[in-house]
């Protein structure tokens, strides 16, 4: 699915993914942990397309070269990234901007535009089974959300878009209880053999909820240690220091 | 057509120019060039009078320079004041006299005037260059009293109506672009809704500049009385040319006792090409007059057009509990310049006004809002609310607020907000990754922006601006 080799990136000079190497397959699940600054939200933009980068390395996606496909190209061939903070957009409907969405991707893979009234009913059976308030669809995009909104609204546009590629960033920083069991409820509906994973996380906890196949710690723009599921905890317990 | 000419009909899709025998008055600016002008739409003596008394006050006027956007002195003497079609001369009894190339024109505008085709409940008058092409379901309106139809006809048909109200908001003397209106205009709109009457349908007036070297000078007059209602509209486009050209309308509302009046433009007008080259100058003077109690009228404005926009549509709060309210989005982009807003006089008893205002700018473009709320002595328990938005996309052009408030009455309450954003990379990001490209994605923000306004236009054209918001601003992020 996602194949990330040797992969450096700098901002105004200053490195921060130095040499990073990751292959996801499809199906699979990667939780990403490290320290502050390590880059890992570095990579979720680098991934999604976000410009004002520099650059080295290569990354295929579907076997074919990522850095040649614009961002939103990127989104219509599945790649979706949930942000780490989500942009308010005041004035526009949050229903109208899902279904605008919704429609922009589905045209790109040649399938046909969704209605008000078809859009309506899809987004209505996600709302209730993800357990969100459909109070949300009315409002502005994000404006006057609270944290716990803001990122119940990204899992929704996950769940909508039915991506193949799935970049969790800090998703669950600053969520309650349950409103992380919803976030990984999210994940765990949609996990399946031919979709991925990436899960930056700061803590163990998210991982409770969702079991990775693998856990990263990336330290200094690369990654430093790979294991199974049980390296998270040791993480939670020992700290960074000791790899 | 040559290449580059379809290059910028691509940019602008009401650039083409429609290809017709013309008659016009002589170049320039005189006594003469009036009498011609009253002569051939046959005036009565009295209008011919009051053309000549704002001529000689034109005499005594300066052009008024304190605007923000500057440009070259404006030669008078070398644009024609009157250009209408030859076929027009004898006036077409029905749309089958019509010359075909002005039906054309209509549809490719997207304006069709023939029987079967029209817009749905919308009535429009044509206005080609100086002159009134055609008004449509005339037999309707009539059936309420209804009068729609073009100034000139009004003028021979309902001479007393004209004289009572014309000028009487807008007066002779007021300002020289004014002053000069009154001069010479040529055609326009006229409107008079009788007592306790709905209009039940949208009028609309389509105006569109087609003749080159020529000033469009039309006068819109329309009076609501007693407990009426009506909705009217004015859309324009002009073809794309190099040279500057002139639009100096006046429009004339009046609002009786109880009666209502909403007012919306979509302006369009040729805004010149990318490096500012050509365009036209709307410089427009725009005044609703609330003169009676518990009156309305409403200005809504969308101005995308232009290379500049100076206007103020205004209302006078004459009447107690009258109310006023003006929602405009104006949108700049390449060298496009704006200086729009609003005034609000508050002279009855507890009148209330209500201003929003959306200012976007891009490329090099130059927006400002100016604004005046003014509360006289006598006005008790006035209210005001303004607010002014500004959006700048890019980092060469500019955005301006000037508000000023005048108030003479301590019972009044005044209120303003005003607020300047950017549109941020990171919302462009975020709408990027959700499958939408830098246009949609331009477009969506901004029309956010502007749905307080948005909201204020009649369902039928409220989708045709949004469109035109997107529209306006392509390319404007690179």
């Amino acid at each position: 699915m996602l194949n990330i080799n040797n992969l450096s990136a700098k901002i105004e000079n200053k490195q921060i993914l130095n040499g990073l190497n990751l292959d996801i397959k499809a199906g699979e699940i990667h939780a990403i942990m490290g320290p502050n600054g390590s880059g890992k939200s570095t990579l979720a933009n680098v991934l999604s397309g976000k410009k004002g980068y520099k650059i080295s390395g290569n990354i295929k996606y579907q076997n074919k070269d990522l850095f040649k496909l614009d961002i939103e190209e990127r989104a219509h061939k599945g790649l979706f990234l949930a942000f780490q903070y989500p942009l308010e957009i005041p004035g526009v409907n949050t229903s109208n901007f899902l279904k605008t969405s919704l429609n922009a991707i589905r045209k790109s893979n040649g399938k046909k535009e969704l209605d008000a009234l078809e859009f309506l009913k899809i987004v209505k059976k996600k709302v209730t089974e993800l357990k969100i308030d459909e109070k949300i669809l009315n409002r502005q995009l994000n404006v006057g959300f609270s944290g716990g909104e803001k990122k119940k609204n990204e899992i929704l546009q996950m769940s909508l878009y039915e991506p193949k590629m799935v970049i969790l960033d800090e998703t669950d920083s600053g969520l309650d209880i349950d409103a992380l069991k919803i976030v990984a409820n999210g994940v765990n509906t949609l996990r399946d053999k031919d979709r991925s994973f990436l899960i930056i996380t700061h803590y163990q906890r998210l991982l409770e909820y969702i079991k990775p196949d693998f856990v990263h710690v990336l330290m200094e723009g690369k990654i430093a240690k790979t294991g199974c599921s049980e390296l998270a905890l040791e993480l939670e317990k020992a700290g960074y220091a000791k790899i | 057509m040559r290449e580059k000419e379809i290059e910028r009909i691509k940019e602008y899709k009401y650039g083409f120019s429609t290809d017709i025998e013309n008659i016009k008055a002589p170049k320039g600016l005189n006594k003469e060039v009036i009498k011609f002008i009253s002569n051939i739409k046959k005036e009565p003596q009295w209008m011919l009078n009051w053309r000549l008394k704002a001529y000689e006050r034109l005499q005594q006027l300066k052009e008024p320079d304190w605007q923000k956007p500057k440009f070259p002195k404006i030669d008078y003497q070398n644009l024609y004041y009157y250009s209408a079609p030859k076929s027009m001369k004898d006036k077409p009894k029905n749309l089958d006299d019509l010359d075909p190339k002005l039906l054309e024109t209509y549809t490719k505008l997207g304006i069709p005037l023939q029987e079967q085709k029209r817009l749905n409940n919308i009535a429009i008058d044509a206005v080609f260059d100086s002159v009134s092409v055609a008004t449509t379901f005339k037999e309707k309106l009539t059936e309420k009293g209804i009068i729609f139809c073009s100034m000139s006809e009004a003028i021979e048909k309902h001479s007393d109506l004209v004289k009572k109200y014309l000028g009487s908001v807008i007066p002779l003397t007021d300002h020289y672009y004014a002053t000069l209106n009154s001069a010479v205009f040529t055609d326009g709109s006229f409107v008079y809704i009788p007592k306790n009457i709905r209009c039940p349908m949208e009028l609309s007036t389509y105006f569109r500049i087609n003749a080159s070297e020529t000033g469009q000078f039309e006068r819109t007059l329309i009076i609501a009385d007693e407990g009426s209602y009506v909705s009217y509209l004015e859309g324009c486009t002009a073809p794309i040319r190099d040279e500057n050209q002139l639009h100096a309308a006046n429009v004339e509302l009046i609002a009786l006792d109880n009666a209502e009046i909403k007012y919306s433009t979509v302006q369009n007008w040729y805004p010149g090409d990318k490096n500012g080259k050509g365009g036209i100058y709307n410089f427009v003077t725009k005044r609703g007059a609330c003169r009676g109690k518990h009156s309305k009228i409403s200005w809504t404005q969308v101005e995308t057009g232009s290379a500049i926009t100076w206007k103020y549509p205004s209302c006078i709060l004459q009447g107690d509990n009258s109310i006023g309210e003006f929602y405009s989005i104006a949108i700049t982009n390449n060298y496009q310049k704006a200086d729009t807003g609003t005034k609000m006089i508050h002279l009855g008893k507890n009148t209330k006004s209500k201003i929003i205002s959306k200012g976007i700018s891009a490329g090099n473009a130059d927006n400002t809002y100016r604004g005046l709320v003014d509360i006289n002595s006598k006005s008790f328990n006035a209210r005001n609310y303004t607010q002014c938005d500004s959006l700048l996309i890019g980092n060469k052009c500019g955005a301006h607020t000037i508000p000023y408030i005048k108030n003479k009455n301590s019972s009044a309450n005044v209120a303003h907000e005003a607020t300047i954003s950017k549109i941020n990379d990171e919302q462009l990001f975020y709408c990027n990754q959700r499958g939408l490209n830098q246009e949609e994605a331009v477009s969506l923000i901004v029309n956010g922006f502007c749905k307080e306004v948005l909201q204020q236009l009649p369902m039928e054209f409220a989708v045709e601006a949004q469109k035109l918001v997107g529209i306006s601003l392509e390319g404007s992020v690179g």
